[in-house]
C-alpha cells in the first residue's frame, strides 16, 4: 500500500490546522508524524482514516482517490490515543468486532473468527487476557488489545495516534521496542503520531516533523537529529541553547566560545545563530572565561550547569555526564564554552528569546535579525 | 459511627465532638420519620385497617381496577416513546454542534420547571373545542381531549426530560471515540448504535425509563385537566384516589393509594439496584 497526499489543507473556523501538506508514504514504510501539540498531526491522521475531511488537497492510496470513500470502506486500522476499547466487551470480543460486523456474505464463520482472535492474542503475547474486560487491564495491555483489534481486519494501513501517550515512562520504553518488532513483523504500512522525538526516532523508518500545519522536515532519524532544517525543528529537537555568533569564512566566532570543534559551513559571512543541545557543550574551566557558573545541580548521572554571561546576563544551560565533568567546576567559577555539535542559521529577525537578545546586543551591534537557512519561519 | 466509609483516623487525631454529631443525626432521623415515614406507613395502616378483605374488595372495585389498567396503559405507551425520544435528543446534543443546541437543551427541560397544571391547560387550549387545532380535529372526528390520546400527550410532555437527562451526561463523558473506533472497523450506523452506543448507555437508559415510568404513573395535575375525569373511562389511578376521597370512601381511597405507593416503592427498589449497577 502506498499513499500520496498533496496540497492538503484544513481549517477549523479561523484556525488553519493544515496548510498545504505534501507527503508520500511507501509500501511497508513505518512513518512518524512528529510535532508539538497543535501542529496538525492528529488532524492529518484523522483525514487519512476518514474521520475528518480536508478543505482542499488530494489523498490517494494505490493510485485510488480516497476522499470520496467513507471510513468504513477504507479498511484502515486505527489505534486511538486512549484506545477506545469497547468497555462492555471482553478482549476477545473487542478483537473480533471488525470481523463480526462484516456483511454476511464476506463474514468469516464464528470458528474462523475465533481462530483469528486466538492467533492475534498469541502474536501480541496476551492469550491469557481473552476473557477479561478492558477495565481489568493495565495501560500496556489495553494498548495491545487496541492494536489487535485494529490488526484483525488485516488493514491496508495502520494508523496510531500517540500510541504511548497514555502510558507511564517505564512501560513506554518497554513497549516501544516491542511495538517496533510487531510492526516490522506484520509488515503493514504504518503512520503514527507522536510529540516525543525519542519515540519517533526509535520506532520510525522515516520521521516527518510538523509545525503549525506545515511539514518542516522529512528524513531519517539521524538526518533530522544532526541536521535540523529550520530553527523550529532545531528548537523542537532540544537545541534549546541559542548563541548569537558571527560567521567568518564558514566558522562561528563569538567571545568566550571556542567553536573549533564544529565543521565549517558553506554560508555567507555575517550574523548567525548557533543552535546547541545542552548536552553538546563542554565547559572548559578558565579563570579568564566569559561565563560564570551560577549553579550546579546533579541528577545522579548528569550534571546540570546554569551559566551566565558576564557582560549581558544571558543564561545558558549545559548538561554533561557527571563522570566526564572536567576538574575545577565550581559555583562562581569561570568557563569557556566548547560546542561539540550544533546548527547554524543566518540571522535576519529578532531573536525570540529576550535573554539571548540581551547577549546579542552586548557584543554585536548588527544582531537582532535572524533568518532560517532553508525556510522562513515565524514564531 | 462517624468513621464509616473511609478508614478511621490515627490515634492522635483530635476527638470529634460527639454531642454535636449525635444531635445532628438525631434531628435528621426525626425529620425523615416525621415527614416521610409516618405518612407513608399511615397509608398502609388505613388501607389495611379494615382487614385484607376490605382492601381486596376496594381494589377490585370496577372503577379502581379500570383506573389501574388505564394508568398502566399510559405508562406502557409513554415510557418507550420517551426512551426513543430521550436517546435521539441526547445523541444529537452530545455528538453534534449545531445552532440552537443550547436552546434545544433548555427547551427539553421546560417540563421540569413549569407546573404540570399549566401543561394541562396548554393542551386544553390547543386541542379544545375553541382551540388552535381543536375544530380541525373535530372535523376529522378525532377525539384527543377527555380521552386516552390527551392523557398520553400531557404525560409525554411532563415526562419528556427524564431519559434525556440521564443519558446525556453519560454520552458526553464517554465521548465519541468508541463510535469512531467502530466506524474504522467497518461497522454500519445501525451496528454502531446497537453494539456500541446502546450497551454503553443501557443502565442510564433504564434508570431514566424507571424515573419516567414512576412519573407517568403518578402524574396528577396535568392529567386532571385533560382527562375530564369521566368515571370508568378516563380516570387514572391518582385521579381515582381523589375521586374516592371526595366521595368520602376513605378506605377505598387509601386502598387505591396503597397500590400506587407500592408501585412507587417497587420503582424505588429498581432505581437503587440500578444505581448500584451503574457504579
Amino acid at each position: 500500500m502506498s499513499m500520496t497526499i498533496a496540497h492538503m489543507s484544513r481549517r477549523f473556523g479561523a484556525t488553519e490546522v493544515l496548510r498545504g501538506i505534501d507527503l508520500t508514504v511507501a509500501r511497508g514504510e513505518l512513518v512518524a508524524l512528529l510535532g508539538p501539540s497543535g501542529s496538525g498531526k492528529t488532524t492529518l491522521l484523522k483525514i487519512i482514516a476518514g474521520l475528518d475531511w480536508p478543505d482542499a488537497g488530494t489523498l490517494e492510496v494505490n493510485g485510488e482517490d480516497w476522499l470520496p470513500k467513507r471510513a468504513q470502506e477504507r479498511r484502515i486500522g486505527f489505534v486511538f490515543q486512549h484506545y477506545a476499547l469497547f468497555a462492555h466487551m471482553t478482549v476477545a470480543e473487542n478483537i473480533a468486532f471488525g470481523l463480526t460486523v462484516l456483511p454476511r456474505a464476506t463474514r468469516p464463520s464464528p470458528r474462523q473468527i475465533a481462530d483469528k482472535v486466538q492467533e492475534l492474542l498469541g502474536f501480541l503475547q496476551i492469550p491469557q487476557l481473552a476473557g477479561r474486560y478492558p477495565a481489568e487491564l493495565s495501560g500496556g495491555q489495553r494498548q495491545r488489545v487496541a492494536l489487535g483489534r485494529a490488526m484483525a481486519i488485516s488493514p491496508q494501513l495502520l494508523l496510531l495516534d500517540e500510541p504511548f501517550g497514555a502510558l507511564d515512562a517505564q512501560v513506554r520504553r518497554d513497549l516501544r521496542r516491542w511495538l517496533r518488532e510487531v510492526l516490522v513483523q506484520a509488515g503493514t504500512t504504518t503512520v503514527f503520531v507522536t510529540h516525543d522525538q525519542e519515540e519517533a526516532f526509535e520506532l520510525a523508518d522515516r520521521v516527518v516533523v510538523m509545525g503549525a500545519g506545515r511539514i518542516e522536515q522529512t528524513g531519517s532519524p539521524e538526518e533530522i537529529h544532526d541536521h535540523p532544517a529550520s530553527p523550529f525543528v532545531a528548537r523542537f529537537l532540544g537545541m534549546t541553547v541559542e548563541l548569537p555568533v558571527t560567521l567568518r569564512a564558514g566558522r562561528a566566532e563569538a567571545p568566550g566560545i571556542d567553536a573549533s570543534a564544529l565543521a565549517r559551513v558553506a554560508m555567507a559571512d555575517g550574523a548567525a545563530t548557533l543552535f546547541l543541545r545542552p548536552s553538546d557543550i563542554t565547559p572548559v574551566p578558565d579563570p579568564e572565561g566569559r561565563f560564570t557558573i551560577r549553579t550546579i545541580a546533579s541528577t545522579g548521572a548528569m550534571l546540570r550547569l546554569l551559566l551566565t554571561d558576564g557582560a549581558g546576563g544571558t543564561e545558558v544551560e549545559i548538561e554533561i555526564p557527571r563522570r566526564l565533568a572536567p576538574a575545577g567546576l565550581a559555583e562562581g567559577g569561570h568557563v569557556r564554552l566548547r560546542p561539540e555539535a550544533g546548527r547554524l542559521f543566518a540571522r535576519t529577525e529578532p531573536l525570540s528569546q529576550s535573554a539571548a537578545g540581551a547577549f546579542a546586543t552586548a557584543h554585536d551591534p548588527d544582531a537582532g535579525r535572524q533568518t532560517a537557512l532553508s525556510k522562513e519561519f515565524t514564531r | 459511627m462517624s468513621t464509616t466509609g473511609t478508614s478511621a483516623p490515627g490515634a492522635l487525631a483530635p476527638r470529634p465532638r460527639r454531642g454535636v454529631e449525635r444531635a445532628l443525626i438525631g434531628l435528621a432521623l426525626v425529620l425523615t420519620a416525621g415527614f416521610v415515614l409516618v405518612p407513608l406507613l399511615y397509608i398502609f395502616a388505613r388501607a389495611f385497617g379494615a382487614g385484607w378483605g376490605a382492601f381486596a374488595h376496594n381494589v377490585l372495585d370496577p372503577g379502581t381496577l379500570h383506573a389501574i389498567g388505564l394508568t398502566a396503559l399510559v405508562a406502557v405507551i409513554v415510557v418507550p416513546v420517551n426512551m426513543a425520544f430521550g436517546i435521539a435528543a441526547a445523541w444529537a446534543i452530545a455528538r453534534f454542534r449545531f445552532p440552537g443546541r443550547k436552546a434545544l437543551l433548555t427547551l427539553i427541560e421546560i417540563p421540569f420547571s413549569i407546573s404540570p397544571i399549566i401543561a394541562g391547560i396548554c393542551y386544553l387550549l390547543l386541542y379544545g373545542r375553541n382551540g388552535l387545532v381543536g375544530p380541525w380535529l373535530m372535523a376529522l372526528d378525532l377525539k384527543v381531549l377527555f380521552a386516552l390520546p390527551g392523557i398520553v400527550l400531557v404525560t409525554l410532555f411532563v415526562t419528556a426530560p427524564f431519559v434525556m437527562r440521564e443519558v446525556l451526561p453519560l454520552m458526553q463523558a464517554q465521548g465519541s471515540e468508541q463510535e469512531e473506533a467502530a466506524v474504522t472497523l467497518g461497522a454500519s450506523g445501525w451496528q454502531i448504535f446497537r453494539r456500541v452506543t446502546l450497551p454503553n448507555i443501557r443502565w442510564a437508559l433504564l434508570y431514566g425509563a424507571v424515573l419516567c415510568g414512576a412519573r407517568a404513573v403518578g402524574e396528577f395535575g396535568a392529567v386532571s385537566v385533560v382527562s375530564g375525569m369521566i368515571r370508568g373511562q378516563t380516570m387514572t389511578l391518582p385521579l381515582q384516589i381523589e375521586l374516592l376521597f371526595n366521595d368520602l370512601n376513605i378506605v377505598g381511597a387509601f386502598a387505591a393509594a396503597a397500590v400506587l405507593t407500592l408501585l412507587a416503592l417497587v420503582v424505588l427498589v429498581l432505581k437503587a439496584a440500578m444505581e448500584a449497577r451503574r457504579r
